[in-house]
């Protein structure tokens, strides 16, 4: 895949100037999360109600009696984002409709970090996802609790050390595959769901545009770099984001009504080792754990190209 | 007048929410919750009532989904028992916090375990310190008459608290009782259009729910507690003009023929109807006793309850709940905390019976009296308190 495409030169220009997740924020240098969740708040603009979770784009964008949103914004607690964008959107419905607030396009956006999305809030999320509300559910996927110290998550990959999966002597860090959230999301049966990586920026804010167009729930699974969490230089951020999609780590995606389609599509995947050196939490890997790490994500992509294939997108 | 009809006290109360035009009821179902919404689902369905059923997957979500709702300024109704409050726990002390005045009934029903569908107060006294303006019942025309009060004071500018409708399950819930409706223009009268101060809307952004550091916390809480407190006030001119409009007047402290008794009960919820029967009995046979019912629960209403209590030699409080290890029930424990320093202090003799929906009988109800004339002679410490009725003691 190209990184910059030859139309896509142009395509930066039409994204706003307008920050509505003002700077002056408190995430660490190099947060790639901070910087999706800007692209974001690019994306969608100024006609937006944003529900967060508890974690770490919470505690760096709300301290009272501070803040870094421009636009509506909620927090109320960790594991019912979904539930709270829900509430939301029914509410307006309903204020709309008895003529008690003008009608106009207002986008509801639930947004959490991979704790608050595929262990503590999946069920609120399958919950808001199933009664079909017209929301946007944006994972933030920086792979473990990282505002409580980098404690694995359901969505921290095979291998990775962190403080309660430690590389150990007997126990080599994390013994379970990244659950698949994006897919969990799929079999919803929802209109939308995307994969996304602020290393591709443009592809982000297209497919956050594309989510906020399309009536009912819309899930946004986005690969959020974290240097301090992987142990890794803060400037390499966004080449490890990039390294995740072009070595088959974190395939970029779109499933629009059933139908699967790469947006990115790797012709010759690089090799793993490319991705996991670089980043400390793996540090301790054998070569032979590279490998099964390898083997599992072509089985991964494989499957992901059948898929494509299958529902006949492109 | 407004008609008066039969009907069980869920559905009447489901029609209180109707007649107060919510806006959205985000509601899972548990017994004996369940009559209230599935009535509320009906009326949303068969278009009698424009609002929003949410059918959530637990109670953590309904309590969440209600935030959202009243957080954009629509108005929010929900309703739990027992384990689906405990569920919610969470997000019902943050609500407070983030002064969102959702209305909730709480059909009583006791907390596991064991396991059990029926009656008692342990429920609601699980989450005594949240923040909620805390009201019972004593049947079902109080149930129908507090939901529009609940809606009145809890979106008052001067409160805007949410606020919980404690009602009996099974003993009230699932009973029918003659309830007096309103006129559609008695309610347009009492219950204004909810306007909050500050919404989620993209026009007006405000950050709501932010993270309090600790040089910010304390100052966030007693924000929190102050209007609580001072929502007694709100609470009563709420009741009187209720009262001015339907001819039903509501008190803080309800009393029943307390004229020189020297014994009173003190009760909550629908014990008290019971126990003002006890009272006629027991004065018939030439007793002096009398009866104190606690309506609002929080903010307690110290005033009220010392001045009812004034005269009296001797209390028999009555709990349906327990407070593990502590001194009784947890409205014992309170009434004594209110009642300390003051002036003719009364012996407080302190009974917990009727847990998980056993009975609790006139006959029960006269042994109570005669156990605590009983114990009053032996000057009763603070921690005695008694089970009654539990076979084996």
């Amino acid at each position: 895949m190209e990184i910059v495409e030859p139309t896509n030169v142009y395509a930066y220009k039409l994204i706003t100037k307008k920050e509505y997740f003002a700077p002056g924020h408190r995430a660490c240098q190099g947060c790639a999360e901070a910087l999706a969740v800007r692209l974001v708040a690019k994306a969608l603009g100024r006609n937006v109600i944003v529900a967060s979770a508890t974690g770490c784009m919470e505690i760096i964008s709300s301290p009272m009696p501070y803040t870094s949103w421009r636009v509506p914004w909620i927090h109320v607690a960790f594991e019912n984002a979904a539930a709270v964008a829900s509430g939301a959107e029914a509410g307006m419905k309903v204020l709309m409709r008895k003529g008690r607030v003008p009608k106009k396009k207002i986008t509801f956006l639930a947004m959490a970090g991979d704790g608050g999305t595929s262990d503590i809030g999946v069920q609120a999320l399958s919950g808001a996802l199933e009664r079909g509300h017209d929301f946007i559910y944006i994972c933030y996927d920086n792979e473990a609790y990282m505002n409580t110290g980098i404690q694995r998550s359901s969505s921290t990959p095979y291998g990775a050390s962190t403080t309660t999966s430690p590389a150990g002597k007997v126990i080599p860090g994390q013994m379970t595959w990244k659950k698949n959230m994006p897919e969990i999301a799929a079999a919803h049966t929802i209109p939308y769901v995307a994969t996304a990586c602020p290393s591709y920026p443009i592809d982000l804010v297209e497919k956050v545009k594309k989510a906020a167009r399309l009536k009912g729930p819309a899930y946004v699974h986005i690969l959020s770099v974290c240097p301090t969490g992987w142990r890794l230089p803060p400037e390499l951020a966004i080449k490890a984001g990039r390294l995740a999609v072009e070595t088959g780590v974190f395939p970029l995606y779109e499933v629009e009504h059933g139908r699967y389609r790469f947006t990115g599509k790797i012709e010759k995947l690089r090799p793993v080792k490319e991705y996991l050196k670089i980043q400390g939490r793996f540090r301790h890997l054998s070569e032979e754990m590279i490998d099964t790490i390898q083997k599992r994500v072509v089985e991964e992509y494989e499957k992901l190209e059948k898929k494509v294939e299958m529902t006949e997108g492109d | 007048m407004g008609k008066r009809i039969g009907l069980e006290v869920s559905l009447s109360a489901a029609e209180a929410v109707k007649m107060a035009n919510v806006d959205c009821i985000a509601a899972y179902p548990i017994t004996p919750q369940t009559h209230i919404v599935e009535h509320l689902s009906e009326l949303v369905n068969n278009g009698e009532l424009d609002a929003e059923f949410i059918p959530v997957e637990s109670e953590h979500s309904a309590m969440s989904v209600s935030a959202g709702v009243s957080a954009v300024g629509a108005r929010a109704f929900t309703c739990t028992s027992s384990q689906g409050l405990a569920l919610m726990n969470e997000i019902v002390h943050i609500v407070a916090s983030m002064r969102l005045p959702i209305v909730m009934i709480l059909a009583n029903r006791s907390m596991s375990g064991p396991i059990s569908i029926w009656n008692d107060h342990t429920d609601v006294m699980s989450i005594r310190d949240c923040g909620w303006i805390q009201v019972f019942a004593n049947n079902g025309q109080e149930v129908f008459d507090n939901v529009l009060f609940a809606y009145r004071v809890a979106e008052s500018q001067k409160v805007m608290l949410p606020l919980i409708v404690n009602i009996d399950g099974f003993i009230l819930t699932h009973v029918i009782e003659p309830v007096e409706f309103w006129e559609k223009e008695q309610v347009e009268r009492y219950l204004p259009d909810f306007k909050p101060v500050y919404t989620m809307h993209p026009d007006r952004p405000v950050t709501m729910g932010g993270v309090g550091m600790p040089y910010v916390f304390s100052e966030a809480k007693v924000a929190q507690d102050e209007p609580l407190i001072q929502s007694k006030t709100e609470i009563i001119t709420a009741w009187k003009e209720l009262g001015d409009i339907v001819g039903r007047y509501y008190k803080p402290i309800e009393t029943y023929r307390i004229e020189d008794a020297e014994t009173l009960f003190v009760t909550q919820g629908s014990f008290g109807e019971t126990v003002s029967l006890v009272v006629d009995a027991l004065r018939d046979e030439g007793e002096s006793v009398g009866l104190v019912m606690d309506r609002l629960w929080r903010p307690f209403p110290f005033d009220e309850f010392r001045e009812a209590t004034s005269q009296a030699k001797n209390l028999i409080v009555i709990d349906r709940a327990i407070s593990y290890g502590g001194q009784g029930g947890p409205l014992a424990i309170d009434i004594r905390s209110a009642l300390y320093k003051g002036e003719n202090q009364p012996n407080i003799t302190n009974f917990i019976c009727g847990l998980a929906g056993r009975d609790v009988t006139i006959n029960d109800f006269k042994n109570i009296y005669h156990k605590a004339m009983e114990k009053v002679k032996e000057n009763p410490r603070e921690e005695d308190f008694e089970y009654y009725g539990v076979r084996g003691k």
